[in-house]
């Protein structure tokens, strides 16, 4: 039986570390609401000035601790709920998620930027010592973790019970506004639970990396793990999550212990945090509708039909006489740009549109990829059907989480995201462990588009396509109901909306998007594996969809544009590899707060020109017959502006009646009375 | 007369575009209790928000023991001595009334001080001190309220509505309570709809109507002139 | 005033209570039901019905649970104990879209119009949710537009919801919930924001819908509307029903005048003395309603509930545009 004790050991270990970051994900949750993605990277940013500390300047061991743990990481959290997450907590949840994302990207970027990759070891505490028991040998680090995460168990809930400010912190979730008349400051509480909180962090992410390395992503996917131990304690538990933290540790344990090293089901060892997140979540109790949601958000205008129509002949246009001038090699990237535009265009329809957020969407491109490369039927059916599966796929992943709302949705697709990339893509029946596979360029109507250019123009093509589609939903039914399910989902149940289902088939259609790109794409790669749909990579779509622009066609296109030359600017200057990402995760994090993005500025930009230039041009054209921009001229920059064409058809049909003859009282009438 | 403790003048405020305050004018003299009566929707918790700190001024002044106190927040003000006890539950329900009570000493005044005289003022909530205060009755959580405003020793005490959802005999006991704060001297501004009860206490008495002061005065003047708005046909 | 509609049965059955009315059970009964958020009870064995064709008050002073009511009967909010019953039929774990299939709409009392559409395109929402998304191969035109003639918001039409007046909101909240013909109408404060005209004009229109069969329950604080406009009246405080019946009853009924007016006469003291065992639960304060609900109503409740209104309610009923100089009578 040695072997189980020293694996329950082994797994109490983890757990430890684990409780340890969760117990400071849960402590800043709790008191500001703002759910922390890169919590994990925090740790692993921390962990990396630790080594810093210790091994690179040579401080000696505690003061590199007391260092990090008292001076850095509580400096950073201080920092992050005064100039970031502030007043995080009461938007939609979308906004949280999203500028925390960047948060993630910018500090995996920043600490590939300023520790470039090299091999680093961080020596466990004490590495000499141990006790053994019976035949297990447990090392001096596996017991100090222990111990600390005991201790810091302790130590939170004595701060929570005992003292003024922790007994402050609990009050600030009620009731902040009743704190502030007490005399309490609501804001010092929440930067003070931050900065524990990422204190914990950084002792989590220092206790783990003697044994799992100094690694960028590994120390940060690590969050995974404490979001499920915390998601067992529903976010607020504190010896709940204690409890989730141990027995995620010691199952994982005794799942690299016991289960197969090989064959499918050794797949399954990697994702065990994953599959316990999903199980945790999918038990999670029923959501209730909130009323009093944030409403009117204003979102990028619509442009009108033969515009949107002139734009994508436009972009046509470009894309051919690209085709006609560049060699292979670029257009590739073009069409790679293409492709990402449209996943990007999924994510329009479900973050822009919808405000629910996806931290898998490439997972899905990658399920559309491959499909249609294991369908081998290289045309349209074959691509509609990759399509179909990758929208099947989506429904699958938000169908466990249909009682829920935004946060969970979003942190099940991460750890579908995970779950697919360690586990399904790399299996036998797809693309095999570090395997590719081959796939065919479609024929359409039987004709064989075998040349890139041609491929490439293809592909445009179904841009185009998609967009439009995607503004012509957008004016419909689907489109109002999206709107007004963003404005108020209550009033949407109340007035009889499944919006349940209507979740699940708008995840599955977006995912579809996704899927079908992945599937153009396949096609134009030739080769593709596992490698080119890495879940990690969902997280830069994201981030450029939002800095660009979630709400417009256009900004779909920027970011894809931009996406695509992404790595070719790491690869031009490598130096610079990790500032890209900083630069892009701390822009998200300034441009979070509006999802219109760069886009909505151009738009903005247009409209200033069009005022300002557009009257000396029109004056010297001829006029034009029938609807002459009736959309955009008003000062209404901001304002979305739905449905023109409706609007000048009801118009026509039915006037509105003279205000005068209304039962109600016209617009505005009290203004006199409150005017002075 | 000297400085007032209390002093606004032409102060307006708004909810977006409706404004709610239309230019208020008030003088609340140091050691007075003063009424401020006036029907539903009259801007008076609107007023007391923005003195308390919780709501910002469009234009006008205020100022508090002669300082001028406009842009501070509201837990600025609570530090200074402003004791605001809000109308509704003004206690955390989920914290135990010992609890509670420990946050009240953020007004400056050490723990065990504030713990003694609650518990001494109001004896039952000593025997109901690890009980959620979220569990008590609306007369114990005024109480507990209450306690802020004995403990704290503010410069000037707001209570808004102290009276809503309470048995009139609950409330003629916290409005004795409250001549008791004011024979120690503190000023104290009270906000009610019934004004019965308030003037019971009060030195001096305002109305507001449609966002300003319409009449102050002396509780019996204003009482007989003002019946008819302050009380409608309920008396 | 405006007499009531004729179309409406009088008397018979004016005294609502849990027991069925003549012809059989209640549309809607609320059967002690229980809300608890934390420690506190905002709902206390809330019992009460809702006859169909008959427009139904839900009275009582702020925080009384009204609201939390209505939660319950939509369910957007989960009893902690307790049933709804819709038609003879329990619909305390059916979910809020199924409700709303089965005849229950609403409004709210903070407002939940779809801000970034139209006032047209709110009212088109609740046609294409009630129809099916895909039920868009019928024209609705017509009929959005002859409902927004109804409510008497079709001059808004093309206004952005977010930014209507809030009476005006509220009228087109109401239109929404009418798209799907529902047979149990919830109103939240419907009238708040309406000037007096606009107010009788919403009775008028409230008489007519109940005319048509529906069921009505409203929580209100204009008691001249109420009075006016409704059968029977639930009062309610600290969560529980203290007084049911007519408009008369009500306002007759010493437990409802100690609950409104917190602060009783002597006489009315003694006449209570038997009210002794209700405990806490007796007397409230009418308390002021939230300002950010804009009310331009501005008496106490008590001036209504009193017999006769007094002669200074029609001063403050409508904000005074210069209102009176404040008189210095003393300082």
């Amino acid at each position: 039986m040695g072997s189980l004790l020293s694996f329950t050991i082994l797994g109490l270990f983890t757990g430890a570390a684990y409780a340890i970051a969760a117990s400071g994900l849960v402590l800043t949750y709790t008191t500001t609401r703002v759910f922390n993605i890169a919590h994990g990277a925090f740790g692993m940013v921390l962990a990396f000035t630790f080594w810093d500390f210790s091994q690179r300047q040579g401080l000696p061991l505690w003061l590199s601790l007391v260092l990090v743990l008292g001076v850095v990481a509580p400096a950073i959290g201080w920092f992050i709920q005064r100039f970031v997450t502030r007043g995080l907590g009461e938007g939609p949840v979308s906004v949280s998620l999203v500028v925390t994302v960047g948060l993630f990207v910018g500090l995996i970027g920043l600490a590939q930027f300023v520790w470039p990759p090299e091999p680093r070891v961080v020596p466990p505490f004490m590495a000499a010592s141990g006790i053994q028991l019976g035949s297990t040998y447990v090392t001096a680090h596996q017991i100090i973790t222990i111990v600390l995460s005991g201790v810091v168990a302790i130590a939170l809930y004595a701060l929570l019970n005992r003292t003024r400010v922790g007994t402050a912190m609990r009050a600030s979730v009620d009731n902040p506004e009743l704190l502030k008349l007490f005399g309490g400051r609501p804001d010092t509480v929440a930067a003070l639970s931050w900065a524990i909180g990422i204190s914990l962090a950084a002792l989590a992410g220092i206790l783990l990396s003697p044994v799992i390395g100094l690694a960028y992503y590994d120390l940060t996917l690590l969050v995974i793990n404490a979001y499920a131990a915390a998601m067992l304690g529903r976010l607020k538990s504190l010896p709940l999550t204690f409890v989730g933290a141990m027995g995620l540790g010691i199952l994982q344990s005794f799942a690299v212990a016991y289960l197969p090293s090989d064959g499918f089901m050794s797949g399954i060892r990697a994702v065990v945090p994953a599959l316990f997140l999903f199980v945790v979540i999918v038990a999670m109790p029923q959501a209730q509708l909130r009323i009093g949601q944030v409403k009117g958000i204003v979102s990028a205008p619509l442009p009108s039909t033969p515009k949107a129509l002139g734009w994508g002949a436009g972009l046509l246009l470009l894309v051919a006489l690209l085709a006609g001038a560049m060699g292979d090699a670029d257009l590739l990237l073009v069409g790679t740009a293409a492709t990402y535009a449209m996943v990007m265009l999924s994510l329009v329809l479900l973050t822009g549109y919808g405000g629910h957020v996806s931290l898998a969407q490439f997972t899905f491109a990658g399920v559309g990829a491959l499909a249609y490369a294991k369908l081998d039927e290289p045309n349209l059916y074959g691509l509609l059907l990759s399509a179909l599966i990758a929208a099947g796929v989506g429904a699958l992943v938000a169908l466990p989480v249909l009682r829920l709302t935004g946060l969970y949705l979003a942190l099940s697709t991460l750890a579908f995201g995970v779950l697919m990339d360690k586990m399904i893509f790399q299996a036998e029946f797809a693309f095999g462990f570090n395997g590719t596979l081959q796939a065919e360029r479609m024929s359409i109507l039987g004709l064989q588009v075998a040349s890139t250019a041609g491929y490439v123009l293809l592909m445009a093509g179904f841009l185009v396509a998609m967009a439009l589609a995607l503004l012509w939903m957008r004016r419909g039914v689907l489109g109002r109901v999206l709107i007004a399910m963003r404005d108020s989902p209550a009033a949407c149940g109340t007035l009889g909306l499944d919006m349940r289902w209507f979740r699940v088939g708008l995840f599955g259609l977006s995912a579809g998007m996704a899927g079908l790109a992945g599937g153009l794409f396949a096609g134009l790669r030739g080769t593709i594996g596992a490698a080119d749909f890495q879940f990690f990579n969902s997280l830069p779509l994201l981030l450029l969809a939002v800095v660009c622009g979630v709400t417009s066609v256009t900004g779909a296109t920027l970011g894809g544009i931009g996406l695509m030359l992404l790595p070719v600017l790491q690869s031009s200057r490598p130096e610079l590899a990790g500032l890209v990402f900083a630069v892009l995760g701390f822009g998200a994090v300034a441009l979070g707060r509006d999802p219109n993005g760069l886009a909505n500025l151009l738009f903005k930009l247009g409209r200033w020109l069009d005022a300002e230039i557009g009257p000396r041009v029109r004056s010297r054209l001829p006029v034009l017959p029938g609807r002459a921009q009736p959309a955009e001229l008003p000062a209404s920059g901001s304002v979305d502006e739905p449905l023109d064409l409706d609007r000048a058809a009801a118009h026509e049909l039915y006037p509105p009646a003279p205000a005068a003859t209304s039962p109600v009282s016209p617009p505005h009438q009290e203004v006199p009375a409150h005017a002075r | 007369m000297s400085i007032p403790i209390l002093e606004i003048c032409d102060l307006h405020a708004a909810y977006g575009r409706i404004e709610v305050l239309r230019g208020v004018d008030l003088k609340v003299p140091k050691g007075a209790v003063m009424a401020l009566l006036g029907p539903n929707g009259a801007g008076k918790s609107t007023l007391v928000k923005v003195v308390s700190g919780q709501k910002k001024a469009t234009s006008g002044d205020i100022h508090l023991g002669g300082v001028h106190v406009q842009n501070a927040g509201s837990e600025e003000l609570a530090r200074l001595g402003l004791c605001t006890v809000p109308e509704g539950r003004s206690v955390f329900p989920n914290l135990t009334v010992e609890e509670n009570l420990t946050l009240m000493s953020y007004a400056g005044v050490p723990t065990d001080a504030v713990l003694e005289t609650a518990y001494s003022y109001f004896p039952r909530l000593a025997e109901r001190r690890n009980q959620l205060a979220g569990t008590m009755s609306g007369g114990e959580q005024q109480m507990l309220a209450m306690s802020r405003a004995l403990s704290s020793d503010p410069a000037l005490l707001l209570l808004d509505e102290l009276s809503m959802g309470l048995a009139p005999l609950i409330v003629d006991e916290l409005y004795d309570t409250v001549a008791q704060i004011a024979e120690s001297g503190v000023s104290i501004l009270c906000i009610e709809q019934f004004a019965r009860t308030a003037l019971r206490v009060a030195d001096y008495a305002a109305v507001m109507t449609g966002g300003r002061i319409v009449a102050t005065g002396e509780p019996a003047e204003v009482l007989e002139t003002m019946s008819d708005v302050i009380l409608g046909g309920a008396a | 005033m405006l007499g009531r509609s004729s179309s409406r049965p009088e008397g018979g059955g004016r005294r609502a209570s849990r027991h069925a009315a003549v012809g059989g059970r209640p549309l809607l009964e609320v059967e002690d039901v229980v809300v608890q958020f934390g420690g506190v009870t905002a709902v206390n064995e809330a019992a009460f019905s809702v006859d169909a064709g008959r427009i139904t008050g839900l009275i009582g002073p702020n925080g009384a649970g009204k609201t939390t009511c209505f939660n319950v009967i939509t369910g957007l909010q989960k009893p902690t104990r307790g049933r709804v019953w819709l038609d003879g039929r329990n619909v305390t774990s059916m979910p809020v879209h199924r409700r709303a299939h089965r005849g229950i709409a609403r409004t709210f009392q903070r407002l939940e119009a779809f801000g970034s559409l139209t006032v047209r395109e709110n009212v088109r929402v609740a046609f294409d949710i009630h129809r099916g998304i895909t039920g868009l191969v019928r024209p609705v035109a017509a009929d959005i537009d002859a409902l927004l003639e109804r409510v008497g918001i079709a001059a808004y039409a093309a206004e952005r919801a977010d930014s209507i007046p809030t009476g005006t909101a509220r009228l087109l909240e109401l239109a929404r919930a009418l798209a799907g013909d529902p047979k149990l109408l919830l109103l939240d404060e419907p009238s708040s924001g309406l000037d007096e005209t606009e107010t009788d004009a919403f009775g008028d229109l409230l008489i007519e819908l109940a005319g048509e069969g529906r069921a009505i329950l409203m929580v209100e604080h204009d008691m001249d509307l109420v009075m006016r406009v409704c059968d029977d009246i639930h009062v309610l405080d600290f969560g529980s029903v203290i007084a049911s019946g007519s408009p008369a009853d009500i306002r007759n009924d010493p437990a409802v005048q100690q609950a409104y007016l917190g602060y009783a006469d002597e006489a009315d003291e003694a006449d209570q003395a038997g009210e002794a065992d209700r405990g806490a639960g007796a007397g409230v304060a009418y308390a002021e309603s939230a300002v950010e609900t804009t009310r331009t109503d501005l008496q106490p409740v008590g001036a209504a509930l009193g017999a006769a209104p007094v002669g200074a309610a029609d001063e403050t009923t409508v904000l005074p545009a210069v209102p009176p100089a404040p008189r210095e009578v003393n300082q």
